[in-house]
């Protein structure tokens, strides 16, 4: 009773592979890891390679599988354990991963992976409820000034983007960003609740996440975190507020520990085929991504510098213990 | 309302286009099989269909979506009701007195209850989804931290229905639960608890391994161990297969109480279908005819928090809908199924497609009405697998809960847990603890914990936060209220015993 059925699923996609999937497709055979459960950010941007790979003909197969837990702590110790020195596997990342390895004191860091690319960014806003007397970056900044305690953010997870950048914003209006009141939600859903209701000041979040909410007028946004205004919108950046705040909750792909340079320039080439394919730029079209392709050795050198920013901010605000 | 009903019969004719019903078939039936495998919910399947669906048109896909959401709800009471093995976490309340009923013959009046009152409930909740819509909304949001933590200690009076014969063994249970809840890390501050440096502990104890180690795994100790003392009979069908019309009698009420508990806690952005599956049970617990029936197989403790748990269902669809809130997985994945297509859910979704939201709600009904005509000629074959030998069937069992399992998250932690949270079940199954209120603790326990923090924190320490938000005083008093009245009326009784 189980099994026809995903025997059908299987059928399915075979088919539709197969249909989009023109001749010259090339031998390379991918096993890709979302280090999550299927349906958050990671798992649809493995998803979602998998599809541009295997209809751009980058690739014959790809295979996604899960590995959920702990901010993705589980899968990469599975993965750098797991498949190293294997030229066909590559794993998704991001943001949020930095945080969560530093706070569970994993021992697997980022640095043992060998980096493949970053991919795709999501800016981050911050809202306030239609009726908050904030009109402004300028009025939280002075509130957050006047009483840091007084001002709640919600967002996500604690030590995710959102609280990251919470403390980010404290730190640039000069507050102490040691004593911001962050009220951490599971999931986007709770915390727009708990912000549309108007019980805590303001609310961090990506922009997609409450693009209907602030174009309906429900939400109010008073910033968003590019370091340029986004084409066609009328939400002002932080920058042009005078706050120096910019960050974006980036996602990226890598490969495992010890493959040969050779199999990296495969990885990395098949990669940067697939971020050029029509494929993946409706697939970014479609999720509301901003393309944030960087290879190489420029992202090596962006991971680094972003591992050492966010633990710097976790420091500070106490979730990561010096 | 005219509008509403105009637009309900334009969804209507959009979801009786053969290739929608065509979907929603194959979405009710993808949906019932996967509900009956613990573990593989119904999140991963649509995750599972999302890139094949792609090429389809948005309605189809969304509608066969709504069709695997509902079908899941119906197909996880199956296996609770007959092995004792609930497919996901909202059918636990159902084993309860369900597999009790299975147990003594009445496996086929069971089904049927937990069928049609599904049934009625997804109607009537789909009917609630169409027309309160936007009002439920408005409600739901103004709930807090500090509500939703009012709402948890209504819930936690209630688990005392689940304790059976001794208040005392049943709080060792229900603090097992709260202690296993502690596990992991802590959502308000990052930091870990209890995980003892294991990675996959980290996330916490996943509920449904906990519930299939206690009542599958537990139980098929259970009984493996019984063997040689007595050789325990089991009928599958005694009496009638069907409901009978005293079973009738005994349903419809708890139906609707159910409706009424599941659909508006659905709603809420943290509501779930757990909490109205036990306040519903309870509730027949104490406003039944037949407490004697209660543990031993009572017919409206299946129909009632099987009603409430298919509510729940459309009542997620309210935030989904109207405000672009996921509130549970499968709606986090409905709402990438939006996506997909460029559709943005949220206020703007009704005025801007309302032939892709009114029909996505009349295939809700179809898929009702198919889950129903697939589901009651199924019940005489559903109870046929009681009459299997007993160590086959076991077996049997144990085989689908590891490998359900094990398809939910591949990792050898996760199989120990289930095979440390069988031994446990046995032990306390021997020993006569009560098993449900480890399961309650489990669910709660996080929930109201982060919940009252929260509401601390916005409050700056201020206690006084409970009671100032008038949901959240109504609900602690209706709380104390639950907690008090039995001591009271008992002292009241003997009170009037003493004047005679």
């Amino acid at each position: 009773m189980f099994r026809f059925p995903l025997r059908l699923v299987g059928a399915a996609v075979a088919l539709t592979l197969a249909a989009a999937n023109p001749a010259f497709a090339q031998q390379l055979e991918l096993k890709l890891m979302a280090p999550a459960a299927p349906g958050g950010g990671w798992d649809q941007t493995a998803r979602s390679m998998q599809q541009a790979l295997v209809a751009s003909g980058v690739a014959r197969s790809v295979q996604v599988t899960n590995v959920p837990g702990a901010g993705g702590s589980v899968g990469i110790a599975q993965f750098v354990n797991g498949a190293k020195g294997d030229g066909n596997q590559m794993m998704v990342s991001g943001f949020v991963m930095v945080g969560a390895l530093a706070m569970n004191k994993s021992p697997v860091t980022l640095e043992q992976v060998t980096p493949i690319a970053r991919l795709t960014e999501e800016i981050q806003v911050i809202v306030v409820p239609a009726n908050s007397p904030i009109k402004n970056a300028q009025d939280l900044a002075a509130a957050v000034k006047a009483d840091i305690a007084r001002v709640t953010f919600a967002g996500g997870s604690a030590g995710g983007v959102d609280h990251v950048m919470a403390a980010l914003f404290a730190g640039a209006v000069g507050a102490d960003a040691k004593k911001i009141n962050y009220i951490p939600f599971s999931g986007g859903g709770e915390s727009l609740a708990a912000i549309l209701g108007g019980k805590v000041t303001a609310g961090i979040s990506g922009l997609s996440e409450y693009e209907g909410q602030i174009k309906s007028g429900k939400l109010r946004a008073i910033g968003v975190t590019s370091e340029k205004r986004i084409a066609g919108s009328d939400i002002p950046t932080f920058k042009e507020q005078g706050i120096d705040l910019v960050i974006a909750n980036w996602r990226s792909v890598v490969a495992p520990p010890g493959i040969t340079p050779e199999q990296r320039k495969t990885l990395s080439d098949a990669v940067e085929k697939m971020v050029k394919s029509d494929a993946w730029k409706e697939i970014l079209k479609q999720k509301g991504w901003e393309d944030a392709y960087l290879g190489g050795d420029a992202f090596a050198d962006f991971l680094k510098k972003e591992t050492a920013r966010v633990t710097d901010v976790l420091k500070s605000v106490g979730l990561v213990k010096s | 309302m005219m509008d509403t009903f105009a637009a309900l019969a334009h969804g209507m004719a959009v979801a009786i286009q053969p290739m929608n019903l065509l979907y929603a078939l194959i979405g009710v039936f993808l949906g019932t099989a996967v509900g009956v495998l613990p573990g593989i919910g119904p999140a991963l399947t649509v995750a599972l269909l999302l890139p094949v669906t792609y090429k389809l048109d948005p309605g189809g896909s969304l509608i066969m979506f709504a069709g695997i959401y509902y079908g899941g709800m119906y197909g996880g009471s199956t296996t609770a009701i007959l092995i004792n093995t609930p497919g996901e976490s909202a059918s636990m309340a159902t084993a309860l007195e369900g597999n009790k009923m299975a147990k003594a013959g009445r496996g086929g009046p069971a089904l049927a209850t937990s069928a049609i009152g599904s049934f009625v409930a997804g109607t009537l909740a789909t009917i609630g989804l169409a027309f309160l819509a936007p009002w439920l909304v408005d409600f739901a949001v103004r709930f807090g931290p500090e509500d939703y933590f009012a709402l948890m200690c209504v819930a936690f009076v209630t688990v005392s229905a689940t304790f059976g014969d001794s208040p005392v063994r049943g709080l060792t249970s229900l603090f097992i639960g709260l202690t296993l809840g502690l596990v992991g890390i802590d959502k308000l501050t990052g930091q870990a608890r209890l995980a003892f440096g294991v990675p996959e502990l980290l996330d916490g104890v996943e509920v449904t391994t906990l519930a299939v180690g206690l009542f599958a795994v537990g139980e098929a100790l259970y009984v493996a161990s019984r063997r040689h003392h007595t050789e325990e009979k089991l009928e599958p069908v005694r009496g009638s297969l069907w409901m009978t019309k005293e079973d009738w009698k005994r349903s419809w009420k708890p139906w609707l109480r159910g409706t009424m508990f599941g659909f508006p806690i659905g709603a809420l952005p943290a509501g779930g279908a757990e909490i109205p599956t036990f306040l519903s049970y309870s509730t027949e617990k104490r406003l039944t005819k037949h407490p004697e029936e209660f543990g031993k197989g009572a017919i409206e403790g299946v129909a009632g928090p099987e009603a409430a748990n298919n509510a729940s269902a459309a009542g997620t669809l309210v935030p989904l809908l109207t405000l672009g809130l996921p509130t549970s997985a499968t709606a986090a994945m409905m709402l990438a199924g939006f996506q997909q297509y460029g559709l943005n859910p949220g206020p703007l979704l009704f005025a801007e497609r309302p032939d892709l939201v009114w029909g996505l709600i009349a295939s809700l009904f179809i898929a009702n009405c198919m889950l129903l005509v697939l589901n009651l000629p199924l019940v005489g074959l559903w109870v046929r697998l009681l009459a299997i030998p007993q160590p086959w069937l076991y077996a049997g069992i144990l085989v689908f809960a590891t490998m359900g399992t094990i398809a939910a998250k591949p990792s050898v932690v996760e199989l120990s847990m289930l095979a440390g949270f069988g031994v446990l079940g046995f032990l306390m199954r021997r020993f006569d603890f009560p098993i449900a209120p480890v399961v309650v603790g489990l669910i709660l326990g996080p929930i109201a914990e982060s919940q009252l923090r929260r509401a601390l924190a916005i409050s700056l320490g201020d206690p006084m936060t409970l009671v100032q938000s008038p949901i959240s005083a109504t609900l602690l008093a209706v709380a104390l209220i639950a907690l008090l009245a039995p001591f009271v009326l008992k002292g009241l009784g003997r009170f009037k015993a003493n004047e005679d």
